[in-house]
């Protein structure tokens, strides 16, 4: 297994948000957590970033336990986060200016922006991109870092409804091209089925896993998500089964 | 069009009325024969401030080194002080009310004390400048600092930024813009802190030359000194906004937003 938790628990001003939360990623698996506002997902990928330290419980890469920062994750939050005094190349190449490998971060970034849709706005300032544009930056900055396991926190919410089929459309087909282990967090049913190998859904307060839908299918596009009704009504119905009971 | 015209009346409006005081001051001063050393004409002003030119240079040279001087000192000790705070939220909080209790007490009263520790030579006008520049800039600094976003911390985090990389890479250009609003105000009151300090002991500088000339009553020389320094100040506001202009350029009104496009 590429990604390992165990027993992950998390607690904010004396309520337990997440409480033994347990799973398990495949080698360049794209997994979904799919769950309401509120229910605990960015906390457990704010966990696994290490920008939170869990309460209990332990996260292996590999195999290996890991605790706080980790170069195993690259982390693309709700919001582009592009720092609007740095220009697009600037912003995408952070990580090298970290770690001591910006000149060669330059290089691929460069080769990287037409495939980004940013082809000629490398010297662009954050300001003069559009909403979708942004976020495509700030999913080149998560890609450039030298990580296994990409991490996104809900990367298209912010975006109106077309732009952000678009970005699904474009983050589907970029899927087969990174071929990079990923977890994705969403409240979009349809985003989730869209693009994931397998979708977990967490609810409940504490938050836990609830259920597991696998999506077999490797030949997906829009009609493809239309024709995919059954299984959007299945999960809805099992969301809604959760709010009401709760 | 609009725009245009609003932009026009920005400078029209203000220069109709400076020039509507003007007139207005120099008709009450010929009708009523007000002396010289009650009020001048403005057109006396000018003459004198042609007249004078050579020695309100060599003294504005002086006044403006000192401002300099201690506006540069005031830039980075008040930085770094901000820098401490803002790492440091037990000291910002102890530090920040002797921070404003310094702002209350007059200019005018230390300056004196200035002169009594470091004697009458360039350090007690520096420190006057210093001083009365130094607050606008720690503040305007440090609250900028604790204004970013918690999420871009974060995000500099996750990439495995150091503290050291959290300050240089997000919170110091993160906290410029609000920086430089703070040096506005201060540098435009920095030349004031020179002549503060001049007028009370000096033997060179624009304060030492007002001083003179109100002694002398003289009064169209202390008014065309008066404008100098008002034209100075000016000068080091326009210099402070053409530095924010070379050091963000991010904040120049660039192009349009680029179109939706995938």
């Amino acid at each position: 297994m590429k990604l390992q938790t165990e027993d992950l628990a998390f607690s904010f001003e004396g309520r337990r948000i997440i409480d033994r939360l347990s799973f398990a990623v495949a080698e360049g698996e794209f997994v979904s957590i799919l769950g309401p506002s509120g229910c605990g997902k960015s906390t457990l990928l704010n966990m696994l970033a290490g920008i939170l330290p869990p309460e209990s419980g332990r996260i292996l890469v590999d195999g290996q336990e890991i605790s706080s920062f980790s170069s195993h994750f690259a982390y693309m939050p709700q919001q582009d986060l592009l720092f609007p005094w740095k220009t697009i190349l600037d912003n995408v190449c952070l990580y090298g200016r970290l770690h001591g490998t910006e000149r060669a971060l330059r290089l691929r970034a460069k080769e990287s922006l037409p495939v980004f849709g940013l082809a000629g706005y490398g010297n662009s300032y954050p300001k003069e991109l559009s909403g979708g544009m942004r976020q495509r930056a700030a999913f080149l900055r998560t890609a450039l870092c030298e990580a296994d396991v990409m991490l996104l926190d809900e990367p298209f919410g912010a975006l109106d409804v077309i732009t952000r089929g678009e970005m699904q459309d474009w983050l589907l087909g970029m899927r087969a091209r990174l071929g990079r282990t990923t977890l994705l967090v969403t409240h979009d049913i349809e985003e989730a089925i869209y693009l994931s190998d397998r979708i977990l859904i967490l609810s409940g307060s504490p938050a836990h896993f609830q259920k597991e839908v696998r999506i077999e299918d490797r030949e997906r596009n829009r009609e493809w998500l239309f024709a995919q009704r059954a299984r959007y009504k299945e999960i809805y119905y099992f969301l809604k089964g959760e709010s009401d009971a709760h | 069009m609009q725009n245009r015209h609003k932009k026009l009346a920005n400078i029209l409006l203000p220069a109709a009325l400076m020039t509507a005081v003007l007139l207005l001051w120099e008709w009450y001063v010929r009708h009523f024969g007000v002396p010289l050393y009650i009020l001048p004409k403005p057109s006396q002003i000018f003459e004198t401030l042609v007249l004078e030119r050579t020695v309100l240079f060599s003294n504005s040279l002086v006044t403006v080194g000192e401002t300099l001087l201690g506006l540069l000192i005031a830039v980075v000790a008040g930085m770094l002080l901000a820098v401490v705070m803002d790492a440091l939220p037990m000291f910002k909080t102890a530090i920040y009310p002797l921070l404003v209790v310094s702002q209350t007490v007059p200019v005018i009263v230390l300056a004196p004390i200035f002169i009594i520790y470091l004697g009458f030579g360039l350090a007690p006008k520096v420190l006057t400048v210093m001083l009365m520049c130094f607050f606008p800039i720690v503040v305007s600094f440090a609250d900028g600092m604790e204004q970013i976003d918690p999420n871009q911390i974060n995000l500099i985090r996750s990439l495995g930024a150091g503290r050291l990389q959290e300050y240089l890479l997000v919170k110091v250009p993160g906290a410029a813009s609000a920086l430089f609003s703070g040096l506005k105000v201060a540098a435009t009151y920095s030349i004031s802190g020179a002549v503060v300090g001049e007028w009370l002991s000096s033997d060179k500088g624009l304060g030492y030359y007002m001083l003179r000339a109100k002694n002398g009553y003289m009064l169209d020389r202390v008014f065309a000194c008066v404008l100098v320094v008002i034209l100075l100040s000016l000068a080091m506001n326009g210099l402070v906004r053409l530095a924010r202009l070379v050091l963000l350029p991010h904040e120049r009104g660039g192009r349009r937003q680029a179109p939706e496009e995938v």
